[in-house]
């Protein structure tokens, strides 16, 4: 007798293990599965809720400075420490794991200027306000040793700004002129000069390692070559720039953090007119970072909280800002593309995620895919009206909200203004400049 | 030894060259003296070779020349053998000409003429020039050299996903000794082993590969391997389809195609007979370049087309004449038979494109038609008969999103016709504006202006059409139409306020586009990018404060999708702009129907024409008389009254007849239910909803969009889409995994960036730029075999 029986073989639905999801197999026929814009539409509407609930960025405030944070700087070749130095002269250096203060040093008298870490992360400079270049261990000193830089350097002016070659021992500094030093040296192996303004800041381009920008408080940025003897080119603009920074992915572009609460991104090969201008904040803009990835920026301003920027778009895809924290001096982008550090006049350096709503820590391969198709569904129905207002929604503190309504009608009745005085003159006589390039005064070569 | 050998070298160097001075030759003697006294201890030899050597050195004494003993501190001390003593006293040329040896007798002799020669040099440029000149050619050195990073800039920017560390090295089996290379016994135990194998004579660290082995793994990497089989893959495709392209063209029945290769490869033939015919080759390539030549010329000048006074003559007159015409048309055929390239037959097709497109820009008259479409659409409907297909095309590029689309399409089939038309009109009526003029006043001059010309020409083309006989009909017709044509003006009007109103609303997006055209794209772009976020002032932290934040919006947006969707015929002329109308501006859009039909009124003045014109009364009148008899054959009222009354028994529910032909009674062909059943079991449909048009007589308004749904529309077209269907089809397809396998899930929802956890990235290196161009050649052998392998599979679909 035969006996038929309904046989499944074990291959297709048995687990290796029990910890397994069970297999499920699936018919992808699009007809058996109608109505997936409206069901993907709700997944995405669902995902932007929920990415908003979860947007909460602030990480940890690292408090322990006495005075106002005036500059940070980033350890090359480790995550976890940062540098900080504060307006009286006093330098602390963190474990950011342990949000903890490492070590604290009385570097100068007066301010600390400005900072950065050595390539190789095993020392750091610092200038200050008593005219002194400073070069500082990395690791601490050893018990009953004394905290004594290993070199000192006795300048002549000033020093406002200090940043570190990418891959050679030479730094520049800025004050009055732009020096290059060799750090074997106690003079500067060449100066620049160009006009007898003070310079704010200086950068070394990261990718083409030789070139460096700097910006003076005569409104200009002036680019250099440390091979060459003279400047580069200098662009003049309407306001000063307070800080620059080059993007680390795109050897030609660089952004300078303005004082008219405006950020522009340059191509230093066309000085004529900036790539993008790029506002939102309302009051003057003091810091900038890239993003290691070189996608985005992070802008620190006085009107008290922080915007990021994709580099490529006028407006600001992020605002973050707490009660209590006040005009932000210092901004930075963590190497790993995750964390942003800024640190303010209230004495604290704050820890931000970079993007908001990040879940922290080691993701389940499944929990990445559910977070990689949420965020591909929010892209894809970004255009839409619900998606669109849940996603853009912002809480804004009183004084900025009230601030840019101003700046929105101020910016209004002068375009009304320009447009009765085109209307009502000769054609041509007054012509449309555009935004770009209406806040550049000059290129000098 | 060495050192001796060099210094002899020297030596004679120093003699030969110009002698450099005391110093030098003292200098080299303390070397002797050294070198003597380091050699003492060594042999015989080498001592008297020393002798002999410094035998040869005291041979050049003669020629030292003692330093000038410094009696005075002077300024400037050479370290030559110069010193000028006292101020005062000058260096002469001849001084250094002293120290010169006899052998460069040239030298000096080009140096007196030099000196007897008083012309002065020029004064070097000033340092600010200098620097200048400096500045500049190091600026151009620099942005020349960060160029090189163009290509992988670009490319990152275009990346569908960056990885980031870039530079990472793929993970690799590292051989034994280069793990062992770094590596020390500490432990005892490997001390002991060690010592181990040091005494059994075993190789420490003993190479796994051999020396040859190593350079045939360096000779060629795997990535390098693969890009070679890629190009032998390449090569062989590209044989296989040669090949197969020959046979499958012999195999071609078509004799058609066998004629137009014969031709083709006569020509071939004939190119090579005028090769081979190398008597005079170069007559025949002087023949080959005057046929060209006449052929420029010809295109470049203006002859035989319509720009002469003959030309413009004709194509006044071409409206009332035939005659004209076909003269006209004469010569164009000329100018064309003229400017035609004597063709290679496998560009005929391109050629022909051209020459089309040519026929169109060519002659005005060709125009007239189209301009005469745009000043009175509802007569092209029935004139012209490609109307449709141009609408189409207008619609394609010009008609605002809408993604419900389809229940436009739904819609009476005239009304949407001349839906489309006026939009068509309304659209090119607008584009034409903004090239017109900054000015809005001077603009509508021109506008006026324009319209009077097209007016004209369509005069004075229907008059060669509408037959006489239509007086009456026309005299009838005459009060409806200049309403008609008021109403029309008026409506275009009250868009264009509601438009610049709506533009005041939403800040400086199109007013910009329209007043100041100008300007460059990308500050219109610019202007137009509205900010990211919207900051408000309310904090919301749970769902249900963003469902309440979706849902105000959802109500705001149904409001203004209303206003969106209220289709008024005399109306619907929709501008792709399609921002937020208030409520006021939707007033002033609805037509008061007082104004369109009870008000006979002769004297009606266009809105639109400008004060400058106004006098013109004659033409005026010359106006109205042209579209009155543009409008002569068509009943435009009752096409609408029809079309309306369709739209309203469209929109009524259907009553349900539930009888049962056959049942308790005779069925059959021709036979019906008998009233009484019918009665009995007719369901009578709910009288509809009141239409909100039910007391404007001259409006129809669609009640067909749904404002649940239209909350959640899109109803401007997203920036990087260039059109409607565009982004419906990246809406539609699902990125899930519910509807996609599990691979190309993964690949569709790729994220754009992927960082590793705890790495450091640095910024981009020089290798990254070599790498980049070693992976677009790896993508595009990836590509060209993606590409093959669909080849492949096409046959077997």
């Amino acid at each position: 007798m035969k006996v038929r029986v309904l046989c499944r073989n074990p291959d297709d639905y048995v687990r290796e293990t029990k910890n397994d999801i069970q297999r499920v197999p699936r018919n992808y026929d699009p007809a058996l599965h109608p109505f997936e814009v409206p069901r993907e539409y709700i997944r995405a509407l669902n995902a932007t809720k929920l990415d908003r609930i979860f947007a909460k960025p602030f990480v940890a405030s690292l408090d322990g400075h006495r005075d106002g944070v005036h500059c940070l700087a980033k350890h090359f070749k480790s995550l976890s420490t940062i540098i900080s130095g504060a307006c009286n002269g006093e330098l602390k250096v963190w474990n950011l794991m342990n949000r903890r203060c490492v070590r604290t040093l009385q570097a100068h008298t007066g301010f600390v200027r400005g900072l950065c870490s050595r390539f190789c992360g095993t020392s750091f400079f610092s200038i200050g306000d008593d005219k002194t270049i400073k070069q500082w261990k990395m690791e601490s000193p050893s018990f009953e040793e004394q905290e004594e830089p290993i070199h000192t350097i006795l300048g002549k002016t000033v020093y406002t700004g200090i940043d570190h070659h990418w891959k050679d021992d030479v730094f520049a500094t800025c004050g009055q002129q732009v020096d290059i030093w060799n750090e074997q040296r106690t003079s500067p192996i060449r100066s620049f000069t160009w006009g007898v303004d003070s310079i704010n800041s200086v950068k070394f381009n990261p990718v083409e390692t030789n070139l460096l920008a700097s910006c003076a408080s005569d409104r200009s940025i002036v680019l250099y070559d440390i091979r060459q003897a003279t400047p580069l080119k200098k662009v003049i603009m309407d306001l000063r720039t307070n800080a620059i920074c080059w993007n680390p992915l795109e050897a030609f572009m660089f952004t300078g953090a303005n004082e008219d609460y405006r950020l522009y991104t340059f191509d230093m090969r066309n000085l004529d007119i900036p790539i993008m201008v790029h506002m939102d904040h309302v009051s003057a803009v003091l810091d900038v970072d890239y993003s290691p990835t070189g996608k985005e920026f992070v802008s620190a301003s006085f009107d008290k909280c922080i915007r990021i920027f994709p580099a490529n778009k006028g407006h600001s895809r992020e605002v973050y800002h707490t009660k209590r924290m006040q005009h932000v001096m210092c901004v930075k982008w963590s190497a790993d593309n995750k964390y942003i550090l800024c640190g303010s006049d209230e004495m604290n350096i704050r820890l931000w995620k970079a993007n908001a709503s990040e879940k922290l820590g080691v993701l389940a391969p499944r929990e990445k895919a559910s977070l990689n198709y949420n965020e591909k569904l929010r892209e894809k129905f970004q255009h839409h009206p619900q998606v669109k207002r849940i996603a853009r929604h912002r809480h804004l503190p009183k004084m900025i909200y009230n601030q840019s309504k101003e700046l929105r009608i101020m910016k209004e009745s002068r375009r009304r203004k320009e447009q009765n005085r085109r209307k009502h003159s000769k054609p041509g006589s007054v012509p449309i400049i555009s935004e770009k390039k209406k806040h550049i005064v000059a290129v000098v070569k | 030894m060495a050192g001796k050998m060099e210094l002899g070298k020297e030596k004679g160097l120093s003699s030969d060259l110009l002698s450099f001075g005391m110093e030098e030759e003292d200098l080299f003697q303390t070397e002797h003296t050294l070198t003597v006294s380091e050699d003492e201890n060594e042999s015989d030899d080498e001592r008297k070779h020393q002798k002999l050597l410094e035998a040869i050195g005291s041979l050049g004494d003669k020629k030292k020349k003692k330093l000038a003993e410094r009696t005075e501190a002077s300024l400037q001390v050479s370290e030559f053998a110069v010193s000028s003593e006292g101020a005062n006293e000058k260096i002469e040329l001849s001084d250094l000409l002293g120290t010169i040896k006899p052998s460069a007798s040239s030298l000096k002799k080009q140096l007196k003429i030099l000196e007897k020669t008083n012309k002065t040099l020029d004064l070097p440029i000033s340092k600010e020039q200098r620097e200048k000149i400096q500045r500049t050619l190091a600026y151009e050195k620099a942005s020349k050299e960060v160029t090189k990073w163009n290509q992988t800039v670009r490319q990152n920017r275009k990346a569908e996903q960056l990885k980031f560390p870039l530079n990472e090295e793929p993970f690799t089996v590292k051989p034994m000794e280069q793990r062992m290379a770094g590596w020390k016994a500490r432990t005892p135990l490997e001390h002991e082993i060690f010592n181990l194998l040091q005494k059994n004579k075993q190789p420490l660290i003993s190479p796994v590969l051999t020396a040859r082995e190593q350079a045939s793994l360096r000779a060629m990497s795997l990535e390098e391997a693969r890009e070679r089989r890629a190009e032998l893959q390449k090569a062989r495709y590209l044989q296989s389809y040669y090949e197969a392209r020959a046979r499958r063209a012999r195999r071609i029945k078509s004799k058609k195609f066998h004629k137009m290769m014969k031709k083709v490869r006569q020509k071939e033939i004939l190119k090579e007979f005028e090769k081979l015919r190398k008597t005079n080759p170069e007559a025949a390539l002087e023949e080959l370049k005057k046929m060209e030549q006449a052929r420029m010329e010809e295109r470049m000048t203006l002859r035989h087309q319509n720009s002469g006074k003959w030309a413009k003559s004709k194509v006044i007159m071409a409206k009332y004449d035939t005659e004209a015409r076909n003269a006209i048309q004469k010569q164009l055929e000329k100018n064309k038979m003229l400017t035609t390239k004597v063709l290679v037959p496998s560009e005929s097709e391109d050629e022909v494109e051209a020459e089309m497109d040519r026929g169109d820009t060519v002659p005005d008259f060709v125009n007239n038609i189209e301009t005469n479409k745009v000043a009175n659409p509802w007569m092209l409907g029935r004139l012209n008969t490609d109307a449709k297909s141009s609408e189409a095309q207008e619609g394609e590029i010009a008609t605002p999103v809408k993604i419900d689309g389809n229940e436009e399409s739904d819609e009476g089939e005239k009304l949407s016709e001349d839906e489309a038309q006026l939009q068509a009109f309304e659209e090119r009526r607008r584009i034409r504006k903004e090239r017109d003029g900054e000015l809005a006043g001077s603009s509508v001059i021109v506008d006026q202006s324009k319209a009077e010309e097209n007016v004209k020409n369509f005069d004075g083309g229907k008059k060669s059409t509408v037959p006489d006989d239509q007086g009456e009909k026309k005299e009838h017709l005459e009060e409806d139409l200049n309403e008609f044509n008021h109403l029309f003006q008026k409506l275009i009007q009250s868009k264009s306020e509601s438009t610049s109103r709506n533009i005041k609303k939403t800040g400086q997006k199109s007013k910009r586009v329209r007043t100041e055209k100008n300007e460059d794209d990308a500050t219109v772009s610019e202007e137009q990018e509205e900010p990211i976020l919207n900051e408000q002032l309310e904090r919301r932290r749970t769902m249900e404060e963003y469902d309440t934040l979706g849902q105000d919006e959802g109500i705001d947006v149904g409001a203004v999708s209303t206003l969106d969707t209220t289709q008024i015929i005399g109306n619907t002329v929709e501008s792709a702009n399609k921002s937020n109308p208030k409520t006021e501006v939707k007033k002033k859009q609805l037509i008061n129907p007082k104004d369109v039909l009870m008000v006979a009124s002769k004297s009606i003045e266009l809105p639109l024409v400008p004060t400058a014109i106004r006098e013109e009364n004659e033409e005026q009148e010359d106006q109205r008389m042209v579209i009155q008899e543009a409008f002569a054959s068509d009943d435009v009222i009752d096409d609408f009254i029809k079309d309306k009354k369709k739209q309203i028994n469209a929109g009524k529910p259907k009553d349900i007849d539930l009888a049962l032909p056959g049942w308790g009674e005779w069925g059959g062909k021709d036979l019906k239910p008998s009233a009484k059943k019918r009665r009995r079991f007719l369901i009578k449909a709910a009288p509809p909803p009141p239409r909100k048009d039910r007391h404007l007589p001259n409006v129809i308004i669609s009640e067909k969009r749904d404002i649940s749904v239209a909350a959640h529309q899109v109803n401007q077209l997203p920036f990087p889409f260039s059109h409607q269907s565009q982004f419906e089809k990246s809406i539609c397809a699902p990125i899930g995994k519910t509807w996609n396998t599990e691979r190309a899930t993964r690949k569709l929802t790729m994220p754009k960036i992927v960082t590793k956890m705890g790495t450091i990235i640095e910024p981009i290196s020089e290798e990254d730029l070599i790498q980049n161009r070693r992976s677009t050649e790896a993508k595009v052998n990836q590509n060209l075999r993606k590409w093959r392998k669909m080849q492949q599979k096409k046959p077997f679909h």
